[in-house]
């Protein structure tokens, strides 16, 4: 039997992980992957509750986390795609037009 | 259980969807940008008239618990869409200028529309997600629409990979919510709460997210970015609008899921941000050359100012609050406008403050209007915009917080200075060179003279006394 | 049994994520982000949740990850040279800001397992696909219509902003 400290443990390292990618990269479709990983993580983190409570709650809640996952890729990689049109790169330091 | 009761209770969100689609539908088909048009604003008031109608109604809860209509929600609909009307009656020319007059624009005005209705309404955490999401994914497009210019696609990528990483603290602290309490429905989460450090880990994450929505201190570094390269009458619909319907669900979760200091010290978190949102926002406010960069953050100072009536924690800060986002619709949806108005005859670059110079005399009536919505954000006296600060600071007086009191009329004394800045441009430089401005058209001009005849009219008399809200406000505990 | 199959699948979710933030390769990077994904969907079988299980394959590591690769080779990306650029600042920020969020929520969730002992019971019907889509078109409706806004918004959106017309080509070649 595995105690569910485990599987928020999991949870939270793998939030840590998209998180500091997201800081370091500087790839923006990584730093997009990193964010779908952050979600990812808290996905599993409304499971394991949704389970250990025995309440359908949270697996719902995961259900429209798919949703707007989905969305913001499809949205996403759009805005890629119009950035590399005008910069050739998706280096996110060579965006920096706009400051203060 | 009631499904056309239920239907009933989010008609404006219905309402506008259906418009939504169908401007799509009629750009899809009929090539027909102008019939869009007048769909999206026949929708937008039709749903008008039915959450006015709502305010004077009962207040209760719909689809399961879902959300909640009547009362605090109602007058967010409402808010939320005037904030709608003003920026689509003033896109027309502008957007025609740049050459993005058509239907699918519109069509996200309206998707986006839908989902503050129903981030203003939202009585559970899944809704509020669902909502802030479909509100933040067109905010997303429309901050892009200038593609082609490199400053369109940037504002768009910033926006969008900040709100994502927004999205996922958000998630988070929803998710640790759920875990310390098993429930997602804000009244059921006041029930079951207790202040163990998972529950306020989860709020906190929580309300990182909703910091980073209305743009507060220190989640604010996207605000002038994305306002900046996003077509202007757009940027107004960003600034009232999805600011007005996310402060909105702020009180829906602070009166709803917190409303005892036993789970947690919140209003003292509140101060801090709202301190240094006004600190931060208005002193970097001071050194803008450019207009719309300037009133980017000056509206991070407004949120600053919000955020104090939020710290005050009573049913006097929630009703100022209220009023101050019916102010802050009228007056700065104005304000953009104006600054539309000049930037279409001189393209892009036409935002630097130096640009102004001697443009008040030009077209008086605009130069006017411009000074009324400026002096109006800068809160001097017979203007909306001091009412609602007025509202908002008494209120914090009122709960004992008089150093935030100060602190904030300090912050709005130093605002004057950036404001009145402007108007020395307009009206005591001497212009560079000959300017030959556009006759603005008719609805453009005649939303604008509104706008300023609301500012000064609600400024002089305050005709929704905060005591109604207040009965809005307290009709809503016992839902 | 369970216990070595947690194992086996959380090292290798750990091990794909830090292989996704730290490849060079943007393609590498997402196929580390797929086995990721298929490995998450393992773990959401231990927690009795069939559907998502399902779900999470079909729609993130099918769709989402696809969209993605398709990107990537349209784009046709060279390899990062440097994975770390100078400054230094942001990576000791970057740092410090990780390691105070995962130890914050790990202090937080100290005593959950207390409550919570085991997986309820319940679980064993509730992860179904007619448990959950019960719940989705009844108490949960609302949120189920505005998520079909969300995605109509999400489609046109993604058309208008990829959407590219030759006659006004103003900063592309």
């Amino acid at each position: 039997m595995i105690e569910i400290d485990w599987y928020l443990a999991l949870s939270a390292v793998l939030f840590t992980i998209g998180l500091v990618g997201v800081l370091i990269r500087r790839n923006a479709i990584v730093i997009f992957m990193c964010v779908e990983l952050m979600l990812n993580a808290v996905n599993l983190t409304l499971i394991s509750f949704s389970s250990y409570h025995g309440d359908v709650t949270g697996q719902i809640l995961v259900f429209f986390s798919l949703a707007v996952a989905a969305a913001e890729a499809v949205i996403g990689l759009a805005i890629i795609l119009a950035i590399f049109r005008n910069n050739l790169s998706v280096d996110i330091t060579k965006v920096n037009l706009l400051r203060w | 259980m009631n499904y056309l009761l239920d239907l009933q209770s989010f008609l404006p969100g219905i309402i506008v969807a259906v418009a939504g689609l169908a401007a799509i539908m009629l750009e899809a088909f009929k090539k027909s940008a102008n019939t869009s048009f007048s769909v999206t604003i026949g929708g937008i008031a039709v749903a008008l008239l039915f959450a006015i109608q709502s305010l004077y109604g009962e207040a209760g809860t719909a689809f399961s618990g879902m959300i909640v209509y009547g009362g605090v929600g109602a007058f967010g609909s409402v808010v939320v869409l005037l904030g709608a009307l003003f920026c689509v009656t003033i896109s027309r020319e502008y957007l025609r200028d740049l050459d993005l007059h058509n239907g699918e624009v519109y069509g996200m005005i309206l998707f986006s529309t839908t989902g503050m209705l129903g981030l203003a309404v939202s009585n559970d955490l899944i809704t509020l997600f669902i909502s802030l999401e479909t509100m933040s994914i067109c905010l997303y497009v429309l901050a892009g629409l200038m593609k082609n210019e490199k400053i369109g696609a940037e504002s768009a990528l910033k926006y969008f990979l900040l709100g994502a990483f927004s999205t996922g603290f958000l998630l988070y602290g929803i998710a640790l919510i759920y875990g310390a309490t098993a429930a997602t429905n804000l009244t059921e989460i006041a029930a079951a709460a207790q202040p163990t450090f998972l529950f306020l880990c989860g709020t906190g994450l929580l309300f990182v997210g909703l910091f980073f929505k209305v743009a507060a201190v220190p989640f604010h570094m996207w605000t002038p970015d994305v306002y900046q390269g996003t077509p202007t009458t757009i940027t107004a619909f960003m600034a009232t609008a999805a600011k007005s319907a996310t402060f909105v669900a702020f009180v829906l979760v602070l009166t709803r899921m917190l409303p005892s200091s036993e789970i947690g010290d919140w209003q003292s978190v509140l101060q801090v941000v709202a301190i240094l949102t006004m600190i931060v926002g208005n002193l970097i406010a001071l050194a803008q050359d450019n207009v719309k960069r300037m009133l980017a953050y000056s509206s991070i100072a407004h949120a600053g100012y919000l955020m104090v009536g939020l710290a005050a924690g009573n049913e006097a800060g929630y009703a100022g609050v209220l009023y101050y986002l019916f102010a802050y619709t009228i007056m700065n949806a104005g304000a953009f406008g104006v600054i539309a108005y000049y930037e279409r005859n001189h393209g892009l670059d036409f935002t630097e403050i130096d640009s102004y110079a001697g443009l008040g005399f030009k077209v008086p009536v605009m130069g006017v209007m411009l000074s009324v919505f400026l002096f109006s954000l800068a809160g001097i006296p017979p203007m909306v915009g001091f009412i609602g600060k007025y509202y908002v600071f008494a209120a914090a007086v009122q709960a004992g917080l008089i150093p935030l009191a100060i602190i904030g009329v300090l912050a709005s004394a130093a605002s004057v200075y950036y404001y009145l800045r402007v108007m020395v441009y307009l009206y005591f430089k001497e212009a560079h060179k000959e300017y030959s401005l556009k006759t603005p058209g008719f609805l453009f001009k005649w939303t604008l003279i509104l706008l300023a005849v609301l500012t000064v009219y609600y400024g002089v008399e305050p005709v929704l006394p905060t005591s109604s809200l207040m009965e809005l406000i307290s009709s809503y505990y016992t839902v | 049994m369970d216990t070595f199959i947690f194992i086996f699948l959380a090292v290798l979710t750990i091990g794909s994520g830090l292989g996704m933030v730290l490849n060079r390769n943007t393609v590498n990077s997402a196929l580390f982000l797929v086995l990721n994904m298929v490995s998450i969907a393992g773990i959401y079988l231990l927690l009795q949740a069939q559907f998502l299980a399902l779900i999470q394959i079909l729609v993130y590591a099918g769709a989402i990850m696809v969209l993605f690769l398709f990107v990537i080779m349209l784009l046709n990306l060279d390899d990062e040279r440097s994975l770390f650029s100078k400054v230094r600042a942001k990576y000791i920020s970057a740092f410090f800001l990780g390691v105070v969020t995962l130890s914050l929520i790990l202090y937080s969730l100290e005593g959950v397992a207390d409550l919570l002992p085991e997986i309820s019971p319940e679980m064993e019907t509730a992860g179904t696909v007619e448990a959950l889509g019960d719940v989705l078109y009844t108490d949960y409706l609302f949120a189920f219509e505005m998520t079909a806004i969300l995605l109509t918004a999400a489609v046109v959106g993604a058309l208008m902003i990829a959407q590219y017309k030759k006659s006004n080509n103003g900063a592309s070649e």
